[in-house]
């Protein structure tokens, strides 16, 4: 394992660190225990957003914290959710009298830490409300299986309900607007390479020079399939196409795209993936009317990419278009 | 003490056994949890314990019910994962029965672990067959039941047979729940990392009764 760290206990605690020191002026960062909160928290009178995951995808979800966007996000250990207490101590410190929104990724970890944080928010009073997302369609959605993972959507539906938050909106507009979002956007990712987690320091599963993992998981779980590599045309055709035949995207509407790359793949082949993705939307007569192309949901040094589709109306366009300054993502302030 | 009730110095026993054989058994655990999961329970697992172990000390003359209070609150904020919330409610749910005693007749330890394994698998929503920690805890459970003329020793072992080959029984199983369920078919072949650790668990009680007897 080659990586640029001092140890593997240390890797959260010194990434934070440096992330404090770097974002002083938006966030502040708690370190007993671990959570992120905007440098203004709690603000008075508007409900208060919250994510949280294990780490080893930034700039999700720290980055994402401030104005316009989360109020707080509880880092895990690397590929691990963050523990209840972390999320109860997270809500209690941005509660600005409206309620709070927990986040939660579709992951069994996380939704079962999320589901005792409320519990215990709860017992204290508080009012919290929770959504799953649930957007990846990889992954087989039946009672057979956890359901599908929560990906490419997660930072959509943060970004949305972030300005919804801002703009005054209630706790259960809040919530039901992040249903939306997690209802109209679907997600597909693959993968080149796997990612090494610091703790176990050996690739997480072994993929042969001359193959690829189509449908692969965040935390480098194994996906749907494995097959010899193609050119990028091609595989953006086997992403999209379950992406627009699970959710009827019908022609004329208005679409977001979002290429995402996850770690280890060069914003020049995202580039590549982009031009391929919107040529296949407008061939099916979806409107790009916003994108997004970057490494936001990553997974350490993995190599490799998502796309998610997000399905819009004014309303929605209007939250992805408002103010938002946060390390990650920062535009119209 | 007779040797069928279990003291809260067993119980404290039983937990510095766990925090060793997590310790012990973490890259195994991983192994596991890599094939078909994501390379974490062994870390979260011996991180959890090692966080008990921490607290032995000042549990020493505590009841079995404030014994398996703090172990409940220590994994619920240190292991993370889906087996810090599912452990943690299994030793939580287990207050009830054990609050104010300092041992425990065979009959209340299986009262107190049905308790348990009912919370875990309220919260966890699996049954038996879906390749998870219920496929050993539920057999074990089963097994842990006094019979005539038992010893709790004598019921341990038939615990920990249970549990193993309830735990053996996950690897040709397609998994339904959790991060395994992803893989589908894919997932069958492997042991679940899940049941390895309870079988774990329950190994270091066996071994803390052996040794207090």
């Amino acid at each position: 394992m080659k990586k640029l760290i001092n140890s593997v206990e240390n890797v959260v605690t010194d990434a934070l660190h440096g992330f404090a020191a770097a974002h002083a002026d938006l966030v502040k960062v708690n370190f007993d225990p671990k959570f992120i909160i905007r440098a203004d928290a709690p603000v008075k009178n508007k409900v208060a957003v919250i994510s949280g995951g294990g780490s080893g995808h930034e700039p999700m979800h720290g980055g994402f914290v401030g104005k316009g966007m989360l109020d707080a996000a509880c880092p895990g250990a690397v590929f691990t959710s963050p523990t209840p207490d972390q999320m109860l101590a997270a809500t209690k410190a941005v509660d600005g009298g409206k309620g709070i929104l927990h986040i939660v990724k579709n992951y069994t970890g996380d939704v079962m830490n999320f589901e005792l944080a409320a519990d215990m928010a709860r017992t204290d009073g508080l009012q919290v409300e929770s959504v799953v997302i649930d957007d990846d369609v990889a992954v087989k959605d039946s009672t057979w299986t956890a359901g599908r993972r929560g990906v490419g959507a997660t930072i959509l539906a943060e970004k949305i309900c972030g300005a919804a938050a801002e703009a005054g909106h209630s706790l259960a507009e809040v919530r039901e607007l992040c249903q939306k979002v997690n209802a109209q956007a679907r997600s597909m990712g693959m993968a080149l390479t796997s990612c090494t987690v610091p703790h176990v320091g050996k690739p997480t599963f072994a993929l042969p020079e001359d193959e690829m993992e189509v449908g692969v998981g965040i935390h480098g779980e194994p996906g749907r399939t494995r097959m010899k590599l193609k050119p990028a045309d091609e595989i953006v055709e086997l992403l999209m196409e379950p992406i627009l035949s699970d959710l009827p995207y019908r022609s004329g509407d208005e679409v977001l795209l979002f290429v995402n790359g996850l770690g280890g793949t060069p914003l020049l082949e995202l580039y590549i993936v982009y031009r391929k993705a919107a040529e296949i939307a407008q061939k099916a007569g979806l409107k790009i009317t916003r994108n997004l192309v970057g490494s936001y949901i990553t997974s350490l040094e993995m190599a490799g990419t998502s796309i998610t589709l997000l399905k819009l109306d004014a309303r929605l366009t209007n939250l992805w278009d408002a103010p938002v300054r946060t390390p990650a993502l920062r535009w119209g302030v | 003490m007779t040797t069928n009730s279990l003291g809260a110095e067993t119980v404290l026993q039983w937990l510095q056994n766990c925090a060793e054989s997590f310790k012990c058994h973490q890259d195994e655990l991983t192994q596991l949890d890599a094939a078909i999961g994501d390379a974490d329970h062994g870390a979260n697992m011996a991180r959890g314990f090692t966080a008990v172990q921490g607290k032995l000390a000042g549990l020493r003359d505590k009841d079995i019910g404030t014994i398996f209070k703090t172990v409940a609150m220590t994994l619920i904020s240190t292991v993370g994962g889906a087996s810090g919330p599912l452990y943690g409610t299994f030793f939580l749910q287990a207050v009830a029965g054990a609050n104010g005693k300092r041992a425990l007749t065979q009959e209340e330890l299986f009262c107190v672990f049905s308790a348990g394994l009912q919370g875990l698998m309220n919260r966890g929503k699996a049954v038996v067959g879906e390749k998870t920690m219920v496929d050993a805890l539920v057999p074990a459970l089963e097994a842990l039941k006094p019979v005539g003329d038992d010893s709790l020793p004598a019921a341990l072992n038939r615990a920990v047979a249970a549990a193993k080959k309830g735990a053996d029984s996950t690897v040709p199983l397609v998994a339904k729940k959790g991060r395994a369920s992803y893989l589908g078919e894919r997932s069958a072949g492997h042991l679940d990392p899940g049941a390895a650790s309870s079988v774990l668990l329950l190994e270091a009680l066996q071994q803390a009764i052996q040794s207090s007897a």
